[in-house]
C-alpha cells in the first residue's frame, strides 16, 4: 500500500478529514412526493415545496430518515434524538434561500469505519440534509456575478443526503482513497445509495493541512471541492499537503479557504476565504418536528444489515490463502457470494478466488453459479482442463454458452488434458533435444531448478498449444530428475 | 342572518346562494371602497361557486354545513389562480398554484370565498397600516384603525361583507382586530388547523383561525378547518373538534383564573386603559354568576412574552422570507448581477416594518448573539410553558383584555413601532406556548367602541373555551356588535 505514497518530507505529516455527500436512493425526495431520479428536462421533477413557493411546507421523508440511520449503524454510529435545523443563506438554486440540514443535533454521530488494512477512521457524525438545485451560469465569465445570465434547474432541489463527516485521522493518501472506496462498498452493500461519484451522488470534499511529524497539532486546513473520482482526490490531496509544506518552508502560513480542485491543470485554486464566510446563522426548522427513532427501529435495523464488506472479506481471509488484494477485488466486485458457495461446494479455495479475479471481471456474471464454478475449478485441479482452457471456460460460462455448464463447453471445444503417456513421450524428447538445459534441471541450485522448469514447461505448452496440463508437466520432470 | 341561518336556509333551498352571494357583493361594492378591507374581490368566481352550491341544492345534495356562506380569506392563504400577496409589492400579482388546506376545507364545506383581504406586510403590525396597498379603517369608526395584522378578514365581516373570514394570528393578528370590530375571534392550539399554504410569518406560532360575529359562529368555522392535515408535519394528528355541542353547557363548576399579570394587577403590563380592565373585571364577575368560581392567578413570565415574541417572530421572519429573491416568482428588479438583483428586488418589494423585522431576526440569530437573544427567548418560552401548566393545574381557564385599548385612530401609533407592538402584550404569550386563546366582546369603553376579553386555556381545550366564550357571549352587556 505505499506505491504512490505522496513524497512528502520526512519531518512533514499529512491529517486528512473527509465529507461525503452521498445521495440516498430513495423514491420521492426529502420533503416532498417528487419523484427522487435523474431527468434531462429541466424543472420537470418539482413541486411548490421543492422550489420553495410561499406557504409550501415540507413532510419527512421517512424512508429516507430510515436509510440514513441504516448508513449511520454501518458505520458503528449511535442514533440520537435529532431535529432539522435551517442554515441560512442566498444563493439562487437553493429554493427556500435556507438549507434545511442537521446541526447541532444529527441523527447520526461517534461512529468508526475501518479500512481494508485494518486503520480506522473515526466518523464525527453522519447527518440528513436536504441538496440543492442545479445553477448554470451562461456566457460573460461564466461565474456567478459575470455571466451574462444563469439557468437553475430544480429537478436536484431536496433530494435526501447524507453528509458523513470523518475526523481528522487520515494520515496518507492512500488511506483517503481506501476509504472512499470503502465507503462506497458500504453503501452498496447495504443499498441505499448507488454511490457514483462520476454522477455526483457521491461528492467528496477534503479537509487538508499539514504538521511537523511526531506533533498532534491540528493546523489551518483547506477544504478541497470539486473532486470527481478517486483519483482526482489522490491528486488534489497530494498537491495540497506538498503546497502547504512549501507555504511553511518558506515562513508562510495558508489562509482557512474553500480551494477548487482543477483536474486538467493538476492544482487547486482559491475559492472563498472562511473568514468572509456567511453567518449562516443556524436555528431549529419550525417546520418540522424531532425525529426520535425507538429503540425497536434501531433494533429493526441492526437486525436487517447484511454483512459488511470489512466482514465479508475477513470471510475469504479466513478460509484461503490467498493475497488480501485478491479478496478485496472479489468483495469489490461482490463475487463473495459466489465464491463461498464454491468453496464450500468442495472446490479448492485458493484456485476458486484466483481465478474469479483473473477471469471474471466481467460486468454480468449472473450466468456463473457457485455449483458450475465449483465444477469448473474441480475440473481444473482434477487435470481434465489446464489452466488456459479453464480460463477460456469461465469466459464462455459467464456469456451463458451451453447454459453455463463447464463441462458442455468443454466438450464443444474438445478440451481434454493430454493422456500421461503422450505426455511423457514429449517430455523423454525435450530432454534429449536439451541436454544443457536438463543438467541444469537436475544439479542446478533452486533458482537454476526453477527457470529450467519453466523453460521445459514453456516448451511443453508449445508443442501442445496450451492442451498440456502443467502441474502434471512438474510432476513428470520431477519423476525423471529423481529417477 | 348568522352565517349558520344563512347556511341551513340555503340547504333547504329557501334561499339562493347566488342571491346571498350578490347582496354581500352589492355590500362591498358600495361600501369597500371606503372600508379597503379587501385587496380582490373575485365577484365572479364566488357568483359561479354559489350557482353550484345551489346547483347541489336542486340535485338533492348537501353542499355542506356552510353552504353559500360568503366568506373573506385573509391574502396571506394561497387560493389557486387567485392573486396573493400579503399586502407586498414583492407578491404582488402573484397566483398561487395550489389551494391552501383551510381554503380547501372551507370550499368543500360549501362556503364562497368573496375575496382575498387586507393585512399588515406579511402579517406584521396591529392596525392592517403597514399594507403595500393602504390601511384598511374600522367599519364601527372610519377614522380608527380595524387592528391587525388581519384587519381587513375582521373588517370584512364587521361590515357584512362576508358573514365569515379567516385570519392568521401569530402574536394576536386575529384576537386584537376581533376585539377592535366588535367581534369574535379565535386562535387554536398550535398544530389544530394545518399551516399547508399559509404564507409563513413566524413558523413556530403562526395559526389561522376563524373571525364571526357570534362564539356558535365561531365554533362552527373551526370545526370545519381543524383537524390533521398531513401536508402540515406540526399538525396534531387528531380528528376535528367537536364544538358546536358543548355551546349550550354554561360555566358552572368551571375555574376561571383572573391573569394578574395581563389584567392590570401589580407586577403585570403596563399601559392597559381602565375602561378596559373594568370590562374585564365585569366580564369575571359575569361568568361568577353564571356559575363559575373565579380566583386570580399568576404567570410572572407573561410579562416577558413581548421581549421573547419579538426576538422569536422577527428570526423565524428573517428565514422565512428569505425566498423572496426575485429569482422565482414575484417581483424582480434587474441588476448587472444575480446578487445585485436579489438585494435590488427585496429593497424595493419590502415595506419599511418587513425590513425592520428582517434585520432584527438576522441579528438575533448571528454568530455570537444567538445565546443572548434568539436562544434566551427560547428560554423564555420554555418557563412560560412550564408556569401556564402549573396553574392550569388549578383552574380551567384563563381570562385577560384582549387588548390594552379600543381600536385607536389612524397614524396615531405609527411613528414609534414600540408603541405599536405593545398592543400584542395580552395576546403573544399564547402563541410562545402554542395555547389556544378567543377574543369575545364584552361591552364598549369610554369611547363608544367595543371591548375584547380574551380567555385563554391550555393545548387542545377548545371545547372549554367555547363553552365559557358562549357563556361570556351570553353575558355581555348590549349587543356583541355595535353595527
Amino acid at each position: 500500500m505505499t506505491v504512490h505514497e505522496p513524497s512528502l518530507p520526512e519531518e512533514w505529516e499529512l491529517v486528512v478529514g473527509l465529507e461525503v455527500h452521498v445521495e440516498l436512493a430513495t423514491k420521492t425526495k426529502l420533503f416532498c412526493g417528487c419523484e427522487n431520479k435523474f431527468s434531462h428536462i429541466p424543472n420537470t421533477l418539482t413541486c411548490p415545496t421543492c422550489v420553495g413557493l410561499p406557504g409550501s411546507l415540507p413532510v419527512m421523508n421517512e424512508k429516507a430518515v430510515e436509510f440514513a440511520m441504516r448508513l449511520g449503524r454501518a458505520l458503528g454510529c449511535e442514533i440520537h434524538p435529532s431535529v432539522m435545523a435551517r442554515k441560512n443563506y442566498f444563493y439562487p438554486d437553493m429554493a427556500k434561500d435556507f438549507q434545511t440540514t442537521q446541526y447541532d443535533q444529527p441523527t447520526n454521530a461517534d461512529g468508526r469505519l475501518a479500512l481494508a488494512d485494518g486503520t480506522v477512521v473515526g466518523i464525527e457524525r453522519a447527518h440528513i440534509e436536504e441538496d440543492a438545485g442545479k445553477t448554470t451560469h451562461v456566457g460573460g465569465g461564466g461565474r456567478i456575478n459575470d455571466a451574462t445570465y444563469s439557468l437553475v434547474d430544480y429537478n436536484r432541489a431536496g433530494v435526501p443526503l447524507v453528509e458523513i463527516v470523518s475526523r481528522p485521522d487520515i494520515r496518507t493518501v492512500e488511506h483517503a482513497k481506501a476509504y472512499v472506496s470503502e465507503l462506497r462498498d458500504i453503501l452498496l452493500a447495504i443499498e441505499v445509495s448507488d454511490a457514483k461519484m462520476e454522477e455526483g451522488s457521491m461528492r467528496v470534499d477534503a479537509n487538508v493541512s499539514v504538521r511537523p511529524t511526531g506533533s498532534d497539532e491540528l493546523r489551518t486546513r483547506c477544504e478541497l471541492k470539486n473532486l470527481n473520482s478517486v483519483r482526482s482526490l489522490g491528486r488534489a490531496i497530494e498537491y495540497e499537503a506538498r503546497r502547504h509544506v512549501d507555504l511553511y518552508t518558506s515562513g508562510e502560513v495558508p489562509r482557512q479557504e474553500t480551494r477548487h480542485w482543477d483536474e486538467e491543470g493538476g492544482r487547486s485554486t482559491a475559492g472563498r476565504s472562511k473568514e468572509d464566510a456567511d453567518d449562516y446563522r443556524y436555528f431549529q426548522e419550525p417546520d418540522l418536528v424531532p425525529l426520535a427513532p425507538t429503540a425497536a427501529q434501531i433494533a429493526e435495523i441492526d437486525a436487517s444489515m447484511p454483512v459488511l464488506p470489512a466482514a465479508r472479506r475477513a470471510r475469504l481471509g479466513e478460509c484461503s490463502s490467498v493475497a488480501d488484494e485478491v479478496i478485496v477485488t472479489v468483495v469489490e466486485r461482490g463475487q463473495d457470494g459466489l465464491a463461498l458457495g464454491a468453496i464450500e461446494a468442495g472446490a479448492d479455495a485458493d484456485k476458486v478466488l484466483t481465478r474469479i479475479q483473473n477471469d471474471l471481471a466481467v460486468d454480468d456474471w449472473s450466468a456463473v453459479t457457485s455449483e458450475s464454478l465449483a465444477m469448473l475449478i474441480q475440473m481444473e485441479t482434477g487435470g481434465e482442463l489446464t489452466a488456459t482452457q479453464a480460463k477460456q471456460v469461465l469466459g464462455e460460462m459467464a456469456a451463458g454458452e451451453h447454459g453455463g455448464d463447464p463441462k458442455a463447453i468443454a466438450a464443444a471445444h474438445g478440451f481434454e488434458a493430454m493422456e500421461s503417456d503422450e505426455l511423457e513421450t514429449l517430455v523423454d524428447q525435450l530432454i534429449v533435444d536439451h541436454p544443457d538445459e536438463w543438467s541444469r534441471f537436475v544439479g542446478g541450485d533452486d533458482g537454476d531448478r526453477k527457470k529450467m522448469q519453466g523453460f521445459f514447461t514453456g516448451q511443453i505448452m508449445k508443442a501442445t498449444k496450451g492442451q498440456a496440463d502443467g502441474r502434471a508437466v512438474a510432476q513428470l520432470l520431477g519423476q525423471k530428475s529423481a529417477g | 342572518m348568522s352565517a349558520l341561518d344563512l347556511a341551513s336556509a340555503v340547504r333547504s333551498g329557501e334561499r339562493s346562494a347566488v342571491d346571498v352571494i350578490d347582496e354581500h357583493l352589492a355590500r362591498i361594492d358600495a361600501r369597500d371602497g371606503e372600508i379597503n378591507a379587501f385587496n380582490l374581490v373575485t365577484a365572479d368566481a364566488a357568483r359561479e361557486a354559489a350557482a353550484a352550491v345551489d346547483a347541489a341544492v336542486a340535485a338533492g345534495n348537501d353542499p355542506g354545513p356552510l353552504a353559500g356562506v360568503p366568506i373573506a380569506i385573509k391574502d396571506n392563504m394561497c387560493t389557486t389562480g387567485v392573486a396573493t400577496t400579503c399586502s407586498s409589492k414583492i407578491l404582488e400579482g402573484w397566483e398561487p398554484p395550489y389551494d391552501a388546506t383551510v381554503v380547501q376545507r372551507v370550499t368543500a364545506a360549501g362556503a364562497v370565498m368573496v375575496g382575498k383581504t387586507n393585512l399588515d406586510e406579511f402579517a406584521m403590525g396591529s392596525s392592517t397600516e403597514n399594507s403595500a396597498f393602504g390601511p384598511t379603517k374600522n367599519p364601527l369608526d372610519t377614522t380608527r384603525v380595524p387592528g391587525g395584522s388581519s384587519g381587513g378578514s375582521a373588517a370584512a365581516v364587521a361590515a357584512d361583507f362576508a358573514s365569515l373570514s379567516l385570519g392568521s394570528d401569530t402574536g394576536g393578528s386575529i384576537r386584537q382586530p376581533a376585539a377592535f370590530c366588535g367581534l369574535v375571534g379565535m386562535k387554536p392550539t398550535y398544530g389544530a388547523v394545518s399551516r399547508s399554504g399559509l404564507i409563513a410569518f413566524g413558523s413556530s406560532l403562526d395559526q389561522i383561525g376563524p373571525f364571526s360575529k357570534t362564539v356558535a359562529e365561531s365554533a362552527a368555522l373551526l370545526e370545519v378547518i381543524g383537524g390533521h392535515d398531513p401536508l402540515d408535519s406540526t399538525s396534531i394528528d387528531q380528528p376535528a373538534f367537536d364544538l358546536t355541542s358543548v355551546l349550550d353547557r354554561g360555566v358552572e363548576g368551571m375555574r376561571i383564573g383572573i391573569l394578574r399579570e395581563l389584567s392590570g394587577g401589580e407586577g403585570g403590563v403596563e399601559g392597559l386603559s381602565t375602561d378596559v380592565i373594568a370590562r374585564t373585571n365585569e366580564a369575571a364577575a359575569a361568568l361568577e354568576k353564571a356559575g363559575a368560581t373565579v380566583v386570580e392567578v399568576s404567570v410572572p413570565s407573561a410579562t416577558l412574552g413581548l421581549s421573547a415574541y419579538y426576538l422569536v417572530a422577527p428570526a423565524e421572519a428573517s428565514s422565512n422570507l428569505s425566498r423572496f429573491d426575485g429569482v422565482r416568482y414575484g417581483l424582480r428588479v434587474d441588476a448587472p448581477t444575480t446578487g445585485e438583483m436579489m438585494t435590488a428586488t427585496r429593497t424595493a418589494g419590502f415595506g419599511p416594518e418587513v425590513k425592520r423585522r428582517i434585520m432584527l431576526g438576522t441579528y438575533a440569530l448571528s454568530a455570537g448573539y444567538y445565546d443572548a437573544f434568539y436562544g434566551k427567548a427560547l428560554k423564555v418560552r420554555t418557563m412560560m410553558l412550564q408556569e401556564f401548566a402549573s396553574v392550569y393545574a388549578t383552574v380551567d381557564l384563563l381570562l385577560t383584555p384582549t387588548a390594552p385599548t379600543t381600536a385607536f385612530p389612524l397614524g396615531d401609533r405609527t411613528a414609534d413601532p414600540m408603541t405599536m407592538y405593545v398592543n400584542d402584550v395580552c395576546t403573544i404569550p399564547s402563541n410562545l406556548v402554542g395555547h389556544p386563546a378567543i377574543s369575545v366582546p364584552f361591552g364598549v369603553g369610554d369611547d363608544g367602541l367595543p371591548v375584547g376579553v380574551q380567555l385563554l386555556g391550555p393545548a387542545l381545550s377548545e371545547p372549554t373555551i367555547y363553552q365559557a366564550a358562549a357563556a361570556l357571549e351570553a353575558a355581555a352587556p348590549g349587543e356583541g356588535s355595535l353595527s
